[in-house]
């Protein structure tokens, strides 16, 4: 599996999603600058990390969904390349308009950052399968803006077509319906809050993260 | 041309910080306060011959997330330059 992660000023989850995918993949992934406005030949995955892009400006992910090398995302992600967009990175594909909803504040206020279990929805997934429907995995969060929100017709749509991957199992941050990540309509853009780089290795506490990086080297190669 | 553009959240949408602000406001023995609404206020310096149409492109392409925010403009008249 070819791999590239984007880094934006304030990425700060850009080299720990390397690692984990070189550790599941056995390749390294590129690394391209945000300013870029090409990404490298024959990629099958795209990952948008966590961090704090452009400090969180305007809106969380608002300034770095109109880079340079968003243009290059959104046309790899129509392609059916798989983007997967974490914590920030599901901010960015909000405001890009790959992903419908937005992340707002969380709403208790806090920052919050612990291991919160997550019940996954959908296991049919290029994202999911290592899952099984229904289970509770453990997986971290560390975010400020989770919040996810949409207008109710959305929020019933993706119920419908299955595109809720992941919910929150406790309360964690006001989200509605508790969506933890969601898919895109075509099914090859994931976004989620939580951090599944961070859950891949027994040193981290848990490998539930490591499930993911291995659904997505079966699925696209 | 100064421009200013408001941009607040749509009704419906929880405001957790307008909540915050609202029940500093109640700790501060304010009475009668309602609701709290918080947005944010972006003053544009323009140059002249920027219409209308480009300023609500601007709003719409990255100033404002119009699935979450409503957006207005308010343009300084010409004439009331300094």
């Amino acid at each position: 599996m070819n791999s590239a992660v984007i880094v934006f000023p304030g990425s700060n989850c850009d080299r720990d999603l390397a690692v984990a995918l070189e550790q599941v993949t056995g390749r390294k992934p590129a690394m391209v600058w945000h300013r870029d406005s090409e990404l490298p030949a024959g990629l099958d995955l795209i990952a948008v990390p966590g961090g704090f892009s452009y400090g969180d400006y305007l809106r969380s992910g608002a300034m770095a969904a109109r880079s340079p090398v968003m243009g290059a995302v959104r046309a790899a992600a129509e392609r059916g390349v798989a983007v997967l967009g974490i914590c920030n990175g599901f901010q960015i594909l909000t405001e890009a308009g790959l992903l419908p909803g937005a992340l707002m504040r969380n709403a208790g206020l806090n920052f919050v950052c612990r291991d919160v279990p997550l019940k996954v929805e959908n296991s049919q997934t290029a994202f999911t399968s290592r899952y099984e429907a229904g289970e509770t995995v453990t997986i971290p969060v560390a975010h400020h803006d989770g919040n996810y929100q949409a207008d109710r017709d959305t929020l019933d749509r993706l119920e419908g077509e299955g595109r809720i991957a992941f919910r929150y199992a406790d309360e964690v941050n006001g989200s509605a319906r508790s969506i933890a990540g969601i898919v895109s309509e075509a099914g090859n853009v994931l976004g989620m809050m939580p951090h599944p780089e961070r859950m891949v290795e027994p040193a981290h506490g848990g490998t539930d993260g490591r499930r993911l990086f291995e659904g997505l080297l079966e699925a696209v190669g | 041309m100064k421009t200013r553009v408001y941009v607040t959240l749509k009704n419906g949408v929880l405001d957790p910080q307008g909540k915050a602000i609202h029940h500093a406001l109640e700790g501060l023995g304010f009475k009668g306060v309602n609701d709290v609404r918080a947005g944010k206020l972006i003053e544009l310096d323009l140059a002249d011959g920027v219409g209308d149409d480009e300023v609500e492109a601007m709003c719409r392409k990255l100033l404002a997330n119009t699935v979450i925010e409503n957006f207005r403009i308010e343009r300084e008249a010409a004439e009331t330059r300094a």
